[in-house]
C-alpha cells in the first residue's frame, strides 16, 4: 500500500525565484491498484513520481509504502522511464538480469537466467537475449525497460511516459501487454501519460492534475481497464461511457492549457 | 584483373549504395571502402615528390629529393646512427611515449572521475587542473630538468603531463554526460555506489575516455621529439635534431616520416580497439 501525505514540493531555480511543483498532494493507493495521471505539461507529474521512486526529497510531507517512510530509491519501487534509461553497453539479457545480479546476496545464476527468460518471453522478446539493445527498434526497448523492472520484482511499479515515444499501433500492442502483466501478476502501478485514452484504458484510478501549484484536480474511478484485460480495446474505445469521460477530461485538460496560456499572454 | 582489385578496394556494403542522400550521413563516409582514394592521395605526393627530385624543383637543402631519404634509411638502418641502431631510436622513443600515456592515464581517468563525482574534490582539483592544462609541457622542460636532471624520468614526467591533462578531462566530460535516468535505474534495481561508478558511469564515459586516449597519444608524440631535440643521447627527436645542426635535411625528412608513421600505426590500433571495445559508442537511445 502506498500513501502519499501531504506533498509539496517547492523547486528552487538558480535565479532564487520559487516554483511551486506540488501543493498538499495526499491520497492512497492499494495493493494491485492501476493508477493513471494526466495533466497539462509542467503540473508536477515527473516531480510527484521523483519523490515516490525516492530520487527527489519533497519539501512538505511524505510517501510512505508498505509502511515505510521513503528516503531514497529502494528495489520494492521499480521505474519505467520514457526512453534512454537501458544501459547500451549490455545486451538485452544483461539489461534484463541487471537487477538480480546487483542484489546483495544475488541468486544462483542458473535461477537468474531462468528468470531473465521468463520475462523475455513475457514481454514477447524470446530469442532477443544476446542482441545489444540498439539494435532493437524503439517499441522493444520499452519492452526490454519493462522486462528489466519486472525481473527485479518490485511492489510498485511506476512509469513515467513509458509509451510516449512510440507510434500508435505499437503504443495500443503495448497498453494490451501492460493491461495483461498487470492482471497477472498483481502489482501496483502509476503511470503518467499524456493520452487520454491511454490513462482511462489503462487505469482503474485516474488522476488530473493541474498546475500552478501542482495538484489533484480531480479523481476518477474507471472500470475499463478491468473490462480491457478481456476485452478488445478498440471495442471500449467506442463504448459511449468512455466515449463521455474522454471528452469531459480532454475539456478539462484543455481550459488548463488555455489558462496557462493566457497567463503567459499577460506575463 | 586490375579490375577486380579496383572493385574490390571500392566496395561497398549494398545497403549504403541505396542511400540517396549522401552529403551529412556520417555512416556513408566512415563506411569501408573507397580505399582507391587513399592509395591515389598516397601515389600523387610520392610522384610529386619523385618529379620534384629528378627535376630540381626544389633546393634539396629545403626538400631532399625521395632518393636520398631512401638511401639514408638503408644507411641507418644497416649502420645506425650516433652509437644506437635505428630500432634503438625508434624504440626509446616510443618507450618514452607509452610510459607517460600510460602514467598520465593512470593517474588522469581517476582524477576525471573524482572531478566530476565529487563536488569538494572538483573544488580542491578544478583550479589546479584549470591551471596546468593551457601549460604547455615543453615550457616546463627547463624546470623538469632542474628537478629530475636529464635522465628518462625528466622526459617520461614530461609526457605523463602531457597526457595527464587531457585524461582527465576527457574522463571528467564522458562522466558528466551519463544519463541521470540510467543512474535512477541502476538504483532502483539494487545497485550500489560501486556497482553505479562500475557499471553505468565508467562504461558511459568509455567512448570519451577513447577519445582523450586518442588525442593524448597525438600530443604525446609531439612532445617527446620537442623533449628529444632539447636534451638526449638517443632517439627519433635526437636523430633530427643533431642532422638538422649539420644540415642534413634528408635525415631530417626520415625521421619525421619515421614518427609519423609509428604514431599512426599506434592510432589505426587504437582506432580497432576502440571498435571492439565499446561498439556501442554512438547508439545511447
Ligand atoms: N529542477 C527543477 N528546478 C526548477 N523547477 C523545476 C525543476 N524541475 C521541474 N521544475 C518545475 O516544476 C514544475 C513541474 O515539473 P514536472 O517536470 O514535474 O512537470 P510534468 O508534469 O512532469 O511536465 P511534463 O508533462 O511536461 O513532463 C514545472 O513548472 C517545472 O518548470
Ligand atoms: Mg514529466
Amino acid at each position: 500500500m502506498l500513501e502519499v501525505k501531504d506533498l509539496s514540493m517547492v523547486y528552487q531555480t538558480p535565479k532564487k525565484e520559487e516554483v511551486s511543483a506540488l501543493l498538499n498532494v495526499s491520497f492512497t493507493l492499494e495493493k494491485g491498484e492501476f493508477l493513471t495521471i494526466l495533466g497539462p505539461s509542467g503540473c508536477g507529474k515527473t516531480t510527484l513520481l521523483n519523490i515516490i521512486a525516492g530520487f527527489l526529497q519533497p519539501t512538505q510531507g511524505e510517501a510512505v509504502f508498505d509502511g515505510e517512510s521513503v528516503s531514497g530509491p529502494s528495489p520494492q519501487r521499480g521505474m519505467v522511464f520514457q526512453q534512454g534509461a537501458l544501459f547500451e553497453w549490455m545486451s538485452v539479457e544483461k539489461n534484463v538480469s541487471f537487477g538480480p545480479r546487483m542484489a546483495d546476496r544475488p541468486k544462483p545464476d542458473a535461477e537468474i537466467s531462468e528468470n531473465t527468460r521468463y520475462w523475455l518471453d513475457t514481454v514477447g522478446l524470446s530469442g532477443f537475449g544476446g542482441k545489444p539493445v540498439y539494435e532493437l527498434s524503439g517499441g522493444m526497448q520499452q519492452r526490454v525497460a519493462l522486462a528489466r523492472c519486472l525481473a527485479n520484482d518490485p511492489g510498485l511499479i511506476l512509469m513515467d511516459e513509458p509509451l510516449g515515444a512510440l507510434d500508435a499501433l505499437t503504443r495500443e500492442k503495448m497498453q494490451g501487454l501492460l493491461l495483461k502483466l498487470w492482471n497477472e501478476t498483481g502489482k501496483t502501478i502509476i503511470l503518467i501519460t499524456h493520452s487520454v485514452e491511454e490513462a482511462l484504458i489503462l487505469g482503474e484510478r485516474l488522476f488530473v492534475m493541474a498546475p500552478r501549484p501542482g495538484r489533484i484536480e480531480k479523481e476518477y474511478r474507471l472500470p475499463f481497464a478491468e473490462q480491457g484485460v478481456a476485452d478488445d480495446s478498440r471495442k471500449i474505445k467506442a463504448q459511449s461511457d468512455f466515449v463521455q469521460i474522454r471528452e469531459e477530461v480532454i475539456g478539462m485538460i484543455w481550459s488548463m492549457e488555455e489558462e496557462i496560456m493566457g497567463r503567459q499572454e499577460e506575463g | 584483373m586490375m579490375k577486380n582489385i579496383l572493385r574490390a578496394l571500392n566496395a561497398e556494403n549494398t545497403e549504403n549504395q541505396r542511400k540517396i542522400v549522401s552529403f551529412g550521413d556520417s555512416s556513408l563516409v566512415e563506411a569501408p571502402g573507397g580505399r582507391i582514394w587513399t592509395f591515389a592521395s598516397i601515389a600523387f605526393l610520392l610522384l610529386l615528390w619523385i618529379l620534384s627530385g629528378t627535376f630540381g624543383w626544389v633546393n634539396p637543402l629545403f626538400w631532399p629529393p625521395i632518393g636520398d631519404v631512401w638511401h639514408q634509411l638503408n644507411v641507418i638502418a644497416s649502420e645506425g646512427y650516433r652509437n644506437a641502431t635505428l630500432l634503438e631510436h625508434i624504440g626509446i622513443s616510443v618507450y618514452r611515449v607509452l610510459m607517460g600515456f600510460l602514467l598520465g592515464c593512470m593517474v588522469g581517468i581517476p582524477l576525471g572521475f573524482a572531478l566530476a563525482l565529487s563536488k569538494v574534490m572538483n573544488r580542491i582539483f578544478d583550479p589546479i587542473v584549470e591551471f596546468f592544462r593551457p601549460m604547455p609541457p615543453l615550457a616546463l622542460i627547463p624546470l623538469v630538468i632542474l628537478w629530475l636532471g636529464i635522465g628518462e624520468s625528466a622526459k617520461i614526467f614530461l609526457l605523463f603531463l602531457a597526457a595527464l591533462w587531457i585524461m582527465a578531462l576527457a574522463t571528467r566530460s564522458g562522466a558528466l554526460s551519463t544519463n541521470i535516468a540510467k543512474v535512477y535505474a541502476a538504483y532502483t534495481l539494487n545497485a550500489n555506489k560501486r556497482q553505479i561508478l562500475f557499471r553505468i558511469i565508467l562504461p558511459n564515459a568509455l567512448p570519451e575516455i577513447f577519445t582523450g586516449m586518442r588525442v593524448s597519444m597525438g600530443v604525446c608524440w609531439g612532445t617527446v621529439v620537442a623533449a628529444e631535440l632539447v636534451a638526449a643521447e638517443s632517439g627519433i627527436g635526437m636523430m633530427i635534431m643533431v642532422a638538422s645542426k649539420f644540415l642534413s635535411t634528408d635525415i631530417v625528412v626520415l625521421g619525421v616520416i619515421l614518427i609519423s608513421l609509428v604514431a599512426y600505426a599506434i592510432d589505426i590500433f587504437m582506432r580497432i580497439m576502440e571498435v571492439r571495445l565499446i561498439p556501442w559508442r554512438g547508439k545511447s537511445s
